[in-house]
């Protein structure tokens, strides 16, 4: 993303690239990524299972094992967290940034009070005495709208329901006010009504908070309705990126046939019942032996020859646009 | 759906199922009850797929077991292909059942692992009994092919050496093996991918226009639900608040809570969603639902009435039922608890994609 504002970054992410060996053999699971996230903003990074979009955020969190090789830019209010060793990277971990997963059920404790749980994670970070932590525990759950706060501060994660446990994890998460939160797949496991819920949730302590979002997801849907600057990735790169004005809604104008097939692949509810999905065939391809040329190519209705031959670069084509094909769509409609 | 459903009796038809769960505090003690599924009835034609929409704990799934005995309902009535499903016991009901199969939300959850491709998709024939080996063989390839995954390359696969996708096509065959006439789903791509996702939905719709298939089709996702039934039944903590044809329910919902399900898809408009105020806290505990109508607590139109009167489903339009006393099609009660009177008209009641 070039800078249209003059705001300075929060995060800058400048040639990601994390690989893993594999029996001898090399996945590159996230594979030269650049992008930058404002103040404040969200960013939404979509893609299928095994796109790189979780590992990227990872390696950013310094969340990932020992045996990921890590290379690349990840500056964070000017900081790079790329290479910091674990004591560095928990004075940044809760304060700077924080994280949210898809399972809160596993992420909680399930023998520990989720008030005790919430006090911890404030006294790891904050040299605070327990009584005070205690009532900043209680203000969190107050701040991420749990009714009867003082009541759930004594129950186990058992006791609650999928988004009550999330809501709790959204509080463990914010429990020092970080700059920058990662929602990875956050929403996923919930239902409609208690997904809009934790979304409107997360945008109002947003705007509280001053906060950037990165919403790790597979949804599309939930990129266009709550993202600012949507970033698609397949195999490791970024194909598209645009803001979600410009990918999303009437006149729309998607570049990357990929896109377009994920977009099309939705059942939405203006369909017409039994009519046939437009697919596109295939499937993602062997991480360990990625095609020559672009990686979408095998599977791409468009594809020509000088798909296969030389990887098409990722490049702004229109201010604020980046796409890299060599045949877009064009009016964001496959031909 | 053809024409020729007018005349033909229901292949699927369920009265009053109900289904109940006993669950034990500490020690052992009774807990309470789970009110799982309470009185459910609907009917399922032959060829016709019915979606069932609901949330978690709604009682979609348990409904699906309650229909295959498995286990067995508390009372209520499954009526498949004329013989009451209920009163069948040991190689009857097996008879019985071999023509309604299931396919799981997990692929590899409901694949043995140490099995290959061809003998997890020749189980059913073998089971059954049905045909010699040389003839299993040929009906396997077939069925394979049917799925699209070609014999040659994944019959001698394990399931570890497949995708989800490849998986749940595998699942798929498998349940189609023995013609069944009707398939019940649950969650069955609730799992994969989008792009795969799709490429199941349009072999489900294969497989309905070749085969003639019926299909009882459940997941939480609304528009996927859309894309694949005739019908759509919204459950809400075991009770259907509403049934009627896949369109109507979509775009003229008539009970509050489809419209407040309908209000929280994303949408793939920009910022749409952002705009739209969906319903507030969360479902009550099934071991004590509310009285009256189960919805009432969360429902901005609820009135006294809705709590001591359970609503009884009504037909308003052909096909179209809702229980519910305070219907979109007329203006919100004055009374209601939490009515917000500009929003509550019925003509707001649009479907938004």
């Amino acid at each position: 993303m070039t800078s249209l504002q003059t705001t300075d970054p929060l995060l800058v992410v400048e040639d990601l690239r994390v690989a893993f060996a594999a029996g001898g053999r090399e996945i590159r699971a996230v594979d030269g990524v650049n992008y930058a996230v404002e103040p404040g903003k969200t960013l939404a990074i979509i893609g299928e299972s095994g796109s790189g979009k979780t590992v990227g955020c990872r390696a950013i969190m310094g969340l990932l094992p020992g045996t990921a090789s890590i290379s690349g830019s990840a500056r964070l209010r000017g900081t790079e967290m790329i290479g910091l060793n674990d004591s560095e990277l928990r004075r940044h971990r809760g304060q700077d940034m924080a994280m949210i997963f898809q399972d809160p059920a596993r992420s909680l404790n399930p023998t520990m009070r989720v008030g005790v749980q919430i006090t911890e994670a404030i006294q790891t970070h904050r040299k605070v005495g327990k009584a005070e932590a205690r009532a900043q525990a209680i203000e969190l759950l107050r701040l991420v709208r749990i009714p009867a706060a003082e009541r759930r501060f004594h129950e186990y994660p058992h006791q609650l329901s999928g988004g009550m446990r999330q809501r709790i994890m959204i509080a463990m998460a914010l429990a020092c006010r970080p700059k920058l939160l990662f929602a990875d797949e956050a929403t996923t496991a919930l239902d409609v009504t208690t997904q809009a819920q934790i979304m409107e949730l997360l945008l109002e302590l947003q705007a509280e908070l001053g906060m950037a979002l990165i919403l790790i997801s597979h949804d599309l849907g939930l990129a266009a309705s709550y993202a600012d600057e949507v970033v698609v990735m397949y195999a490791g790169k970024i194909v598209e990126q645009a803001p979600a004005r410009r990918l999303f809604g009437a006149g729309g104008t998607v570049k990357m046939r990929y896109t377009r097939a994920l977009l099309d692949a939705i059942p939405h509810l203006e369909r017409a019942a039994h009519t046939e999905l437009p697919v596109v065939s295939g499937r993602p391809p062997d991480p360990t032996a990625l095609p020559v040329g672009c990686s979408f190519a095998p599977r791409c209705p468009a594809a020509e020859d000088d798909c296969t031959a030389k990887e098409p670069a990722l490049a702004e084509h229109a201010a604020g646009h980046r796409w890299a094909c060599y045949h877009p769509c064009e009016n964001g409609v496959s031909a | 759906m053809t024409a020729q459903t007018s005349a033909t009796e229901p292949l699927l038809s369920v009265r009053d199922l109900v289904q109940e769960f006993v669950v034990r505090g500490a020690g052992g003690a009774k807990g309470g009850v789970v009110q799982a599924v309470s009185g459910v009835s609907f009917d399922i034609m032959p060829g016709e797929t019915l979606g069932i929409v609901g949330e978690t704990g709604s009682g979609k799934s348990t409904l699906a077991r309650a229909v295959l005995q498995a286990p067995r309902p508390k009372s209520g009535t499954v009526v498949f292909r004329g013989a009451d499903l209920t009163g069948l016991r040991g190689g009857r009901l097996l008879q019985a059942r071999r023509n309604m199969q299931f396919v799981w939300q997990d692929p590899f959850g409901s694949l043995d692992p140490k099995w290959k491709v061809r003998s997890i998709v020749e189980e059913p024939l073998v089971a059954y009994r049905d045909g010699d080996r040389a003839a299993r063989r040929k009906r396997v390839d077939e069925l394979l092919n049917l799925v699209g995954l070609d014999p040659t390359r994944y019959a001698g696969r394990h399931p570890r050496e497949l995708s989800g996708g490849q998986a749940q096509r595998v699942a798929i065959a498998r349940a189609v093996a023995l013609n069944p006439s009707l398939l019940i789903c649950d969650e069955a791509v609730s799992s994969l991918d989008v792009l795969i996702q799709a490429q199941v939905l349009n072999l489900f719709e294969r497989l309905r226009r070749e085969l003639g298939l019926s299909y009882l089709f459940i997941a939480h996702d609304l528009a996927l639900v859309k894309q694949v039934s005739d019908r759509v039944g919204v459950m809400y903590l075991g009770k259907f608040c509403e049934v009627g044809p896949g369109e109507l329910v979509y775009k003229q919902p008539l009970h509050p809570y489809t419209k407040a399900l309908l209000d929280s898809i994303p949408s793939t408009e920009p910022g749409a969603a952002r705009a739209t105020a969906t319903i507030k806290g969360e479902p009550p505990s099934p071991i004590d639902p509310p009285s009256g109508c189960r919805f009432r607590t969360r429902c901005p139109r609820a009135t006294d009435q809705c709590a001591i009167e359970v609503p009884q489903p009504r037909e308003l339009a052909p096909g179209h039922l809702v229980a519910c006393h305070h219907p979109l099609t007329e203006p919100a009660p004055a009374d209601a608890a939490g009515a917000q009177p500009s929003d509550s008209v019925p003509s707001t009641a649009k479907a938004q994609g």
